[in-house]
C-alpha cells in the first residue's frame, strides 16, 4: 500500500514536471499566499511586540501617576516679570504620596520621584541632564543596571548624604580618563552654586522609553544623574528657579512621578480608579496629574494586536483563495488535455477513487510546492527587511530619514506556528480546490474518454 | 475452460430520446486458446461487443461470463477490478501512457492490482525482451516508432496474465511490415495457449485469427471456424 501511494506520488510529480514552467506559474498564487501571511504576520508582530515591551518595561502591576502642568498654567506661565515672579504651586505632593500609600491596602510599594533638568560640571567639563531625586526601587523599577559601584540607597537619605549615581554617558563626559568612583561632580544648585556630589555608581546605557498612549512621555536616561530623594528635597526645595538667559522660569513641585505598585495583576484595574478617586478630591482645582495604567495600555495593545492580525489574515485568505482558485481553473485544464489518459488508466483497471486520488495528489504537490516556496521567502523574511532598509539607506537617505521613528525601527519577528500553519493551509487548498477537477475526472466514461483525440 | 461466454447479450442506449438497440441478443463461447476476430461493418455493434467484452460496459440484457467472473451485474468498482486482473487490452492508437517509460507502461495494470513487487517487475521485464524491446526499457512512447508502441502494448495486455488479449483494431494505425510483424506477434501467443478476441474489418487481419465472428445489425450473421 505504501509503494502504490509513493507510485501516486512519483507519478503526480513526473505529470507536473512535464510542463514545469505551467506549474510553476500555477504555484505563483499560492506562493504569494503562504509567503504574504508569513511577512504579514512577522511584521505585525514585530511591531505590537515592540510596543509591548515598551508598555511591560513599565511594569504590568505598577500604576504610574506623573504630575502635569496645567494649561492655565501654561497660558499665563510663571515667568517673571518686572514685578517679580508669581509661583502657582501643582502636581503631586508629598502629602498624595503619603494618602496614597496608607489608605490604599492593594498598594504594596511606592516610589516617588522628583526631577529637574540641571547643569553637571566636573574639572572645567559640563553636560546638561536630568537630576533625578528617588528612591532604591527606582533602579528595579526602570530596569537599570550597574555599571560599577551601587546604586543609592534610602540610609543615603537619612544621612543626608551627598552621594550620586550617574549615567555612563554623564561619566564618560566627564571623566574621560580617569575612574569617576569616589570622585565628586559638582551640580548647579538653587543658587546656581555648584553644590559637590560624591559619585557611588554608575550605570549602564539604557534605551529610552517612548511617549505611551499620549499620556506617559518619552523617557531619555542618558544624562542622568540619580540622588536619594530626602537629600533631593533638603537640597533644593520645591521651588525651582531656571534661569535660561533673558527669562526666569519658577516651579514650585513636590513630586514629578510617583510609582504604585499593586499586589496583583486583577487588582490594577481597580486601584488605579482608586487611586483616581483619592487624587481628585484634593485636586479639584487644576487638572495636574495623569494616570498612566500599563496594564490598561497592554490589553489595548493586544486588543490591537488581534484586530491587526485578522485583517492580516483576511488579505492573505484572499491571496489564498486566489491562489487556489488559479490551482484549480489549471487542473480543470490538465484533466480536459489528459482525458484520453485517464480513459487509457480506466481501461486498464483504474477505479474512479484511483483517478481522484492521482489529480487530488498533483494538485496537493502543486500547493504544497508553493507552500514551501513561500515559507522559505517567507523565512528570509528578516534579512530581506534589513536588505531593503540597507539599499534605502544607500540609494535615497532622505527617504529613510523622513521616516518617522515607528516605521524605521520595524523589525519583523517571526511568527512561529505562522510556518505550520502555511503549510497546512496550502495543503488543505491543494484538497479543496484539486477535490472538483479530481471528482470530474473520475466521472468521465472511460468508453468517451478513450474516444477522445 | 472457457475464456468468455456471451448468453443473449443485447444492449440499449437512449441517444436524444430515442432507443438505440446496439446490440440484439448475441450469444457465442469463447474456449480458451481460441483466436477469434470479431468483423462487421461499422454500425453493426462490433465496438459495444467489444466494450462489453472489456468490462468497459454492462448489457442491457443476457449475461457475460469472463473465466470464472460472472461480470453481467458488477458494479464500477469491480468491473475496474476485473478489466485490472484479468482482461488485456490492445487498441488501435497503441494507448500508450506518453510521461512514462515502457516498463512503467508496461506495468500500469499492476499497479491499479495493487501489484508492485519485484517478482512482478522481473515480469514486466520479461515480457518486454519477449517484444523486442528489451533494450529501450527506459524509453517514452514518443521515442518509439508505431510498431513498437504497439509491442509495447501487447507486453502490457499480458502482464496481469489475462482471461484473453482484446485487441481493436491492432494493426489500423501501422504499414503493412508492421501489420505483418505484429500479427506475427499475436499467431506467436495464441500458439503458446493465449485466447485472442480480436475486433478488425480488415478482411486479411481477420483471415489470420482461427474463427471469424461477423456482426450484422446488432445480430451475428455467422460463426464460421476457419482454421483450428
Amino acid at each position: 500500500m505504501f509503494i502504490l501511494w509513493l507510485r501516486t506520488w512519483q507519478l503526480g510529480i513526473k505529470s507536473l514536471w512535464l510542463h514545469p514552467m505551467r506549474s510553476l506559474l500555477t504555484v505563483l498564487g499560492i506562493f504569494i499566499g503562504v509567503a504574504s501571511v508569513i511577512w504579514l504576520l512577522a511584521v505585525g508582530e514585530g511591531i505590537s511586540r515592540k510596543a509591548t515591551e515598551q508598555i511591560e518595561s513599565l511594569g504590568a502591576t505598577n500604576v504610574i501617576v506623573r504630575t502635569i502642568k496645567p494649561a492655565e498654567l501654561s497660558l499665563n506661565s510663571t515667568r517673571g516679570d518686572m514685578r517679580g515672579p508669581t509661583i502657582t504651586p501643582y502636581g503631586l505632593t508629598r502629602d498624595d504620596f503619603h494618602r496614597l500609600k496608607s489608605t490604599i491596602p492593594t498598594i504594596v510599594d511606592s516610589i516617588p520621584v522628583r526631577e529637574i533638568r540641571r547643569q553637571f560640571t566636573h574639572a572645567g567639563r559640563q553636560i546638561d541632564g536630568r537630576l533625578v531625586g528617588c528612591t532604591a526601587k527606582y533602579q528595579e523599577i526602570n530596569r537599570l543596571i550597574m555599571d560599577r559601584g551601587r546604586f543609592i540607597e534610602d540610609i543615603d537619605g537619612i544621612n543626608r548624604h551627598n552621594f550620586c549615581v550617574i549615567s555612563s554617558k554623564v561619566a564618560e563626559r566627564l571623566f574621560p580618563i580617569d575612574d569617576p568612583i569616589g570622585r565628586s561632580i559638582n551640580i548647579q544648585s538653587v543658587s546656581n552654586v555648584p553644590d559637590p556630589y560624591v559619585v557611588i555608581g554608575i550605570v549602564q546605557e539604557k534605551d529610552p522609553t517612548a511617549g505611551i498612549g499620549g499620556s506617559f512621555s518619552a523617557q531619555d536616561f542618558s544624562n542622568d544623574v540619580y540622588i536619594q530623594i530626602d537629600t533631593f528635597w533638603s537640597r533644593f526645595g520645591d521651588k525651582i528657579i531656571t534661569n535660561s538667559g533673558s527669562s526666569i522660569e519658577m516651579e514650585q513641585i513636590e513630586l514629578s512621578q510617583v510609582t504604585l505598585q499593586v499586589d496583583k495583576r486583577e487588582n490594577v484595574m481597580k486601584t488605579s480608579e482608586l487611586i483616581r478617586m483619592t487624587l481628585d478630591k484634593h485636586h479639584s482645582k487644576m487638572r495636574d496629574y495623569g494616570i498612566t495604567v500599563p496594564l490598561e495600555l497592554l490589553e489595548q495593545a493586544r486588543t490591537t494586536q488581534i484586530m491587526f492580525m485578522l485583517f492580516m489574515g483576511l488579505i492573505a485568505g484572499i491571496s489564498l483563495l486566489v491562489g487556489g482558485i488559479g490551482i484549480m481553473n489549471i487542473m480543470l485544464a490538465t484533466v480536459t488535455e489528459r482525458t484520453r489518459e485517464i480513459g487509457i488508466r480506466r481501461a486498464l483497471g483504474a477505479k474512479r477513487g484511483d483517478i481522484v486520488r492521482q489529480f487530488l495528489i498533483e494538485t496537493i504537490v502543486l500547493s504544497v510546492v508553493g507552500g514551501l516556496l513561500g515559507i522559505g521567502v517567507g523565512l528570509a523574511c528578516v534579512p530581506a527587511t534589513d536588505f531593503v532598509w540597507w539599499l534605502l539607506s544607500i540609494y535615497c537617505p532622505h527617504v529613510v530619514a523622513a521616516l518617522p521613528d515607528t516605521v524605521r525601527n520595524i523589525q519583523p519577528i517571526i511568527v512561529t506556528w505562522s510556518i505550520p500553519l502555511s503549510f497546512i493551509i496550502s495543503v488543505v487548498i491543494g484538497v479543496m480546490f484539486g477535490l472538483y477537477p479530481a471528482i470530474r475526472a473520475a466521472s468521465m466514461d472511460p468508453i468517451e474518454a478513450l474516444r477522445h483525440e | 475452460m472457457l475464456a468468455a461466454k456471451l448468453d443473449n447479450v443485447a444492449k440499449e442506449y437512449v441517444l436524444k430520446g430515442e432507443t438505440v438497440r446496439a446490440l440484439r441478443g448475441v450469444s457465442f463461447e469463447a474456449p480458451e486458446g481460441d483466436y477469434i476476430a470479431i468483423m462487421g461493418a461499422s454500425g453493426s455493434g462490433k465496438s459495444t461487443i467489444l466494450n462489453l467484452l472489456g468490462c468497459l460496459d454492462r448489457p442491457t440484457h443476457g449475461t457475460i461470463v469472463l473465466g470464472n467472473d460472472n461480470v453481467t451485474t458488477l458494479d464500477d468498482d469491480r468491473l475496474s477490478t476485473i478489466r485490472a486482473k484479468r482482461i488485456g487490452f490492445v487498441f488501435q492508437a497503441y494507448n500508450l501512457i506518453p510521461q512514462l517509460t515502457v516498463i512503467e507502461n508496461i506495468e500500469v495494470p499492476l499497479y491499479y492490482q495493487g501489484n508492485i513487487t519485484r517478482k512482478a517487475r522481473e515480469r514486466s521485464v520479461e515480457l518486454a525482451k519477449m517484444v523486442g524491446l528489451g533494450s529501450r526499457l527506459g524509453h517514452r512512447p514518443t521515442q518509439l516508432s508505431g510498431g513498437q508502441q504497439q509491442r509495447v502494448a501487447i507486453a502490457r495486455s499480458l502482464v496481469n496474465d489475462p482471461y484473453f488479449i482484446l485487441a481493436d483494431e491492432p494493426t489500423g494505425n501501422l504499414d503493412s511490415v508492421t501489420t505483418a510483424e505484429i500479427l506475427d506477434l499475436l499467431d506467436h501467443l495464441n500458439g503458446e495457449g493465449r485466447t485472442i478476441i480480436l475486433v478488425t474489418h480488415e478482411d486479411d487481419v481477420g483471415a489470420r485469427s482461427k474463427r471469424i465472428i461477423r456482426l450484422r445489425d446488432g445480430q451475428l450473421e455467422s460463426d464460421v471456424r476457419h482454421r483450428d
